[in-house]
């Protein structure tokens, strides 16, 4: 649970007033434009830096000085540059972490890890010997070895190619199955959608919070996107509240968006009254925003993000 | 120190060898650097003819003795300077801080990896030195200045004690520096000065005794104490990562945030 949490270096304002609760076991994602605070968020909140003002309690353990090491002990942390030590080998890297964490019984440990990020074969290859992709997940190896219960996973996807990237994918799903709380933080707003329960964005200052759908429905009307076979000659006189139809507009030259209230009515109703008006219907659809839509929406409207 | 945990300084000890051992800079400084600085103190000294008098004999034994010294002193100095800006350079820094690891676990890690190799070697030398004169130094004086207990006495406690000192100042550096190549030149430098301490002994300033050694030892220890305190205080997560100290000004109890299920606007 966040409460408040604000960071401030000097005068300059890294995140301000961010509250948010991550319930046990969900995969929560962390958006904004670079620069919005979200390193910072994450760093606060795994005891790197201390906030200004404000309170968090992490892995149910309150946010402070004093509590940083047996915070430190419950999560992982992966940065987007996983940071390895290029000259040692990936059993040597996941050793000194697992030495770091005090993992019991390390060597079973690390065997298990690199299996489960598909690298066994590769414990003795030399990490600058690895493509980025491959260190990438040595890093998520490296952060799944003290089994934490929260993981901070900044870009994990970052410089990954799409067959590693539905790996790394169905590895976090794998994290969710287990009971393991993610916090993920990404620019890729199509992997937010498909893998958190829920997401926050940020922008210095918290924009919004809450599952994709429920920020969809809330910022944007239901629509209607109808294609006819050819321009209408009076779509005023079909398209009318009483078909459920509360504005229209011409997108190109003979589709129309429509806005409704309830796409489930509307949509026989108006094509009905389409049937009846003559019209040969190419095609009726629901049209349906993106978590992009509303990362735009929200973070265009901003005063914060302008220049 | 209390609530050091023996396994973590043993992992980080064996992280800084490991890279070491890969990186052949190091690693050839370490093997050559010693011999490059002792090569002419050690022929004067060998070459000294049986007719010179004993108190010259001293003075030459002293200046070899002060270069044994420079070699626990400035070899540990560059390897520490490079250990924290090192790992802020490559992206190793942040990951190692987000575990557990305490401060004091971290500094006595990356302070013995150093510190054990450099004293062996200065160690290790003034050994060879020593057995050398015994066979091929002409006057027969020098073996037995060099080998007398005040003198090894005064390189077992001053070699730790100046590469403890070069290896906390070289971390201080390295802590608070952004750039690998400053940070190693100004903690070479700054290894130096304790220098100046031995310095007194070796060229008979102040002459060599038991006494003497074990209280310039002392002085030594003092300020390796002083210095290892600055360097405890400049080792802090945030200042390492940010290159700030927190400032924490209000705390504000748990308040409307949202719960699991919710959706917030947060501003329209």
């Amino acid at each position: 649970m966040v409460s408040h949490l604000t960071k401030r270096f000097g005068e300059r304002t890294a995140f301000e007033d961010v509250s948010f609760t991550v319930a046990h076991g969900e995969v929560f994602g962390f958006l904004g434009p670079n620069g919005a605070g979200k390193t910072t968020t994450v760093r606060t909140l795994g005891t790197l830096i201390g906030p200004t003002s404000g309170s968090a309690v992490v892995a149910g353990i309150p946010l402070s000085e004093a509590n940083g090491g047996e915070i430190r002990q419950l999560i992982s942390i992966m940065p987007e540059n996983p940071g390895l030590y290029l000259r040692l080998t990936v059993q040597e890297n996941l050793e000194l972490f697992a030495d770091l964490y005090g993992v019991r019984h390390p060597g079973d440990r690390i065997g298990a890890t690199l299996g489960t990020v598909g690298l066994a074969a590769r414990a003795g290859d030399l990490c600058g010997r690895l493509s980025k992709g491959l260190r990438q997940r040595v890093g998520l190896a490296r952060a799944l070895l003290s089994d934490p219960v929260v993981m901070f996973l900044d870009e994990p996807t970052s410089g990954l190619d799409p067959v590693a990237s539905r790996e790394v994918h169905d590895l976090i799903a794998s994290l969710r199955q287990r009971g393991v709380t993610v916090f993920l933080t990404t620019h890729r707003l199509e992997e937010a959608e498909r893998l958190c329960d829920r997401v926050a964005i940020l922008n210095t200052r918290l924009l919004a919070v809450g599952r994709p759908e429920q920020l969809r429905t809330q910022l944007f009307r239901s629509s209607l996107v109808v294609e006819t076979a050819a321009p209408l000659p009076t779509p005023e006189a079909v398209f009318t509240p009483e078909m459920g139809v509360d504005t229209w507009t011409l997108d190109g030259d003979a589709t129309y968006v429509l806005t409704v209230a309830d796409p489930r009515m509307a949509a026989p109703n108006v094509t009905r009254a389409l049937v009846a008006a003559g019209a040969d219907v190419m095609s009726i659809a629901v049209s349906r925003h993106s978590l992009e839509d509303v990362y735009l929406e929200l973070v265009d409207e901003d005063p914060e993000a302008r220049p | 120190m209390i609530g050091l945990d023996g396994r973590r300084v043993a992992a980080v000890a064996r992280k800084e060898i490991r890279e070491y051992r890969r990186t052949p800079f190091i690693v050839g400084a370490m093997l050559v650097l010693p011999f490059v600085f002792l090569i002419n103190p050690a022929i004067v000294i060998f070459l000294l003819s049986a007719a010179i008098k004993p108190a010259v004999v001293a003075r030459e034994v002293g200046s070899t003795f002060l270069v044994l010294l420079i070699v626990p002193a400035v070899i540990p100095a560059s390897i520490a300077a490079y250990s924290v800006v090192g790992e802020r350079d490559q992206g190793t820094l942040e990951p190692l801080l987000t575990t557990p690891v305490r401060r004091g676990e971290i500094l006595i890690g990356k302070a013995l990896a150093p510190l054990i190799p450099s004293v062996g070697i200065a160690y290790l030398l003034f050994a060879l030195v020593v057995i050398l004169a015994h066979f091929f130094a002409k006057n027969p004086a020098v073996a037995p200045t060099l080998s007398d207990g005040s003198h090894i006495l005064a390189q077992a406690l001053f070699a730790p004690l100046l590469a403890v000192w070069s290896i906390g100042v070289g971390t201080a550096i390295s802590a608070r520096s952004s750039d690998v190549r400053v940070a190693q030149q100004l903690g070479t430098l700054a290894s130096l000065p304790p220098l100046a301490v031995t310095a007194l002994v070796s060229f008979q300033v102040v002459p060599l005794g038991v006494w003497t050694a074990v209280g310039f030892g002392l002085g030594l220890l003092v300020i390796d104490i002083a210095m290892w305190r600055v360097v405890a205080a400049l080792f802090d997560r945030e200042r390492l990562i940010t290159g700030s100290r927190a400032v924490r000004t209000t705390r504000v109890g748990p308040g409307d945030s949202v719960g699991p299920g919710g959706v917030r606007r947060i501003r329209a």
